[in-house]
């Protein structure tokens, strides 16, 4: 790992959940580095631990139900242990979902919420000034901070989540599945916004999806996941051209829409594949 | 091979320039503009197009679920439009429904049984042994053995097990063509190819046609025999899966593409 200038280096992460007496682990000894400005994917499918492991960075795992049995962050040369990874949430690493409604709050205007993200962060920021700023910075008019969620689309609520992220001045965006849910040509330009601010705020990125051409659009490192392990790891490039897992070939013949030699659609039975 | 080179026979299913207006806040919107659209028997034809472009409400037309404002919605060459509702009620179980979320497609409180209980009630063509056909047709998607799987509820399958399921339950209805609406979006690639395959199947066995509503264009050119792309209420491009994908004209197709293939072209 490139750990000297890594802003992000996750140590041996493991996550395990308890439910009615049945332990899983759901990530096993996950580490991974983030170098600053540097965009990075993981990618896998449901179940793989992704999304697991995007949350436990920032401290924001179902309480009751998990434990993380092992790992440590070091950001920006500071150590963190378990118990305060959440105090790298906002400020340090902020996060964005694949469904923004759900985490906005649907009876405050869009500008509050803004406003509010600004001065938990920085409370002698003047929001007046901040939230139009911000509106700018994702692309939106200024008057979007008297609408309401309901009031705007998809894209446009995914934009306003950035905003609010944006406003903690992270280092880090963790983005979870953040374009999933919308259409190809929306899901462009999100993608195409991402890229901008990254570059113009030199913010690093770490991309959590299942989709290979979002990966292939906007990551210069990609990580597969496959039941809760990085499975493979290299430049996007590379690995996107030459796969050297069998899982990962056969997520990118499966995603590609391949047929074998009797017609058929490539499956890729995640889990019969071995991990090492 | 889905059978791709075969000539289709006579439509099951045809729209004849088909409009549907909603009034937006008083202003009449023409969600469907125009649209034709013919399926037969072992053909898929897919429908791309974006949220808004109105490939929903095409759908839902061609179920019989929605009337169009304007046109025409022939089955055999036979009018929907024109039918009394008993008679459209019975006719349009030739036309079977896969939607996209299939949690929320089922009643939670049924079993598997009583799910397909319901839909065999439908079929025109009713069978002896009812409890040999649920298994079988379990069995047929892959959800087997098939007596396992009959007293079990919806949640307690996986999500690509419940989409198997949808499909199991609109065959067993005894449909000739099948309407499928974003059936794969939520699924994983490797639940997509099982899916495909399946449908394949049993294309062949039953010489369903497929009305396949999709976003995603490279599916799409895998897996219909035809691509129409739809884009605000028209179509704006069709033919043939190959020709429309590997040669889009309309710039929106192009968009489609190019954005489908980023990766391939990236490696």
């Amino acid at each position: 790992m490139q750990s000297s200038q890594a802003l992000l280096d996750v140590e041996g992460l493991r996550v395990a959940f308890t439910s009615r007496g049945n332990r899983v682990v759901a990530v096993r000894g996950v580490s991974l580095s983030v170098n600053a400005g540097e965009a990075v994917a993981i990618v896998g499918e449901s179940g793989s631990g992704k999304s697991t492991f995007a949350r436990t960075l920032v401290g924001l795992l179902p309480a009751h139900s998990s434990k993380i049995e092992a790992g440590t962050i070091r950001f920006a040369g500071q150590t963190y242990r378990p118990e305060q990874f959440k105090t790298l949430r906002g400020g340090k690493i902020a996060m964005i979902f694949q469904d923004p409604l759900s985490y906005l709050n649907p009876i405050m205007q869009i500008g509050k919420q803004i406003a509010e993200s600004v001065i938990r962060h920085d409370p002698a920021a003047n929001p007046r000034d901040r939230v139009p700023q911000l509106l700018e910075q994702v692309r939106l008019p200024t008057a979007v901070a008297q609408s309401y969620p309901h009031e705007l689309s998809g894209g446009m609520r995914q934009r306003v989540l950035i905003a609010i992220a944006l406003g903690c001045k992270p280092r880090l965006l963790v983005a979870d599945e953040p374009t999933t849910a919308l259409d190809v040509t929306t899901q462009e330009e999100i993608l195409d916004l991402i890229n901008a601010i990254r570059r113009e705020l030199d913010m690093a990125l770490l991309l959590i999806t299942h989709d290979l051409s979002v990966v292939a659009a906007v990551t210069e490192r990609v990580n597969v996941m496959l039941r809760g392990e990085i499975i493979e790891r290299g430049s996007t490039q590379d690995t996107l051209r030459t796969p050297q897992h069998l899982y990962t070939r056969g997520l990118i013949r499966a995603a590609r829409g391949e047929k074998d030699e009797r017609g058929r659609f490539i499956t890729v039975d995640q889990t019969l594949i071995p991990v090492n | 091979m889905s059978g791709k080179n075969r000539t289709p026979p006579s439509p099951i299913l045809e729209l004849r320039n088909v409009s549907k207006i909603y009034n937006r806040g008083g202003i009449p919107n023409r969600a469907v503009d125009g649209v034709s659209l013919k399926i037969s028997a072992g053909e898929t034809v897919a429908l791309v197009g974006e949220s808004g472009s109105g490939k929903t409400s095409v759908s839902r037309i061609a179920l019989g679920l929605v009337r169009p404002d304007e046109g025409e919605v022939l089955l055999h060459g036979q009018s929907l439009l024109t039918m009394d509702k008993q008679t459209l009620r019975r006719k349009r179980l030739a036309m079977q429904p896969v939607f996209q979320d299939s949690g929320a497609a089922f009643n939670p409180r049924r079993t598997i049984q009583q799910i397909l209980d319901q839909a065999l009630d439908a079929n025109p063509i009713q069978v002896a042994d009812r409890y040999k056909r649920k298994v079988e047709l379990l069995d047929s998607v892959r959800l087997s053995p098939g007596d396992d799987y009959l007293r079990r509820f919806p949640h307690e399958l996986s999500g690509g097990q419940r989409q198997r399921l949808a499909i199991a339950r609109a065959v067993a209805a005894g449909p000739e063509l099948i309407v499928a609406d974003e059936p794969l979006s939520g699924a994983d690639v490797t639940i997509r190819g099982q899916v495909l395959n399946l449908l394949i199947d049993l294309q062949l066995s039953n010489q369903l046609g497929y009305l396949f509503v999709t976003h995603d264009i490279a599916i799409a050119r895998a897996f219909a025999h035809r691509v129409v792309v739809m884009y605000k209420g028209r179509i704006v491009e069709e033919g043939p899966a190959e020709e429309v994908v590997g040669n889009p004209r309309h710039d929106y197709t192009k968009r489609l593409v190019a954005s489908a293939f980023r990766f391939v072209d990236a490696a």
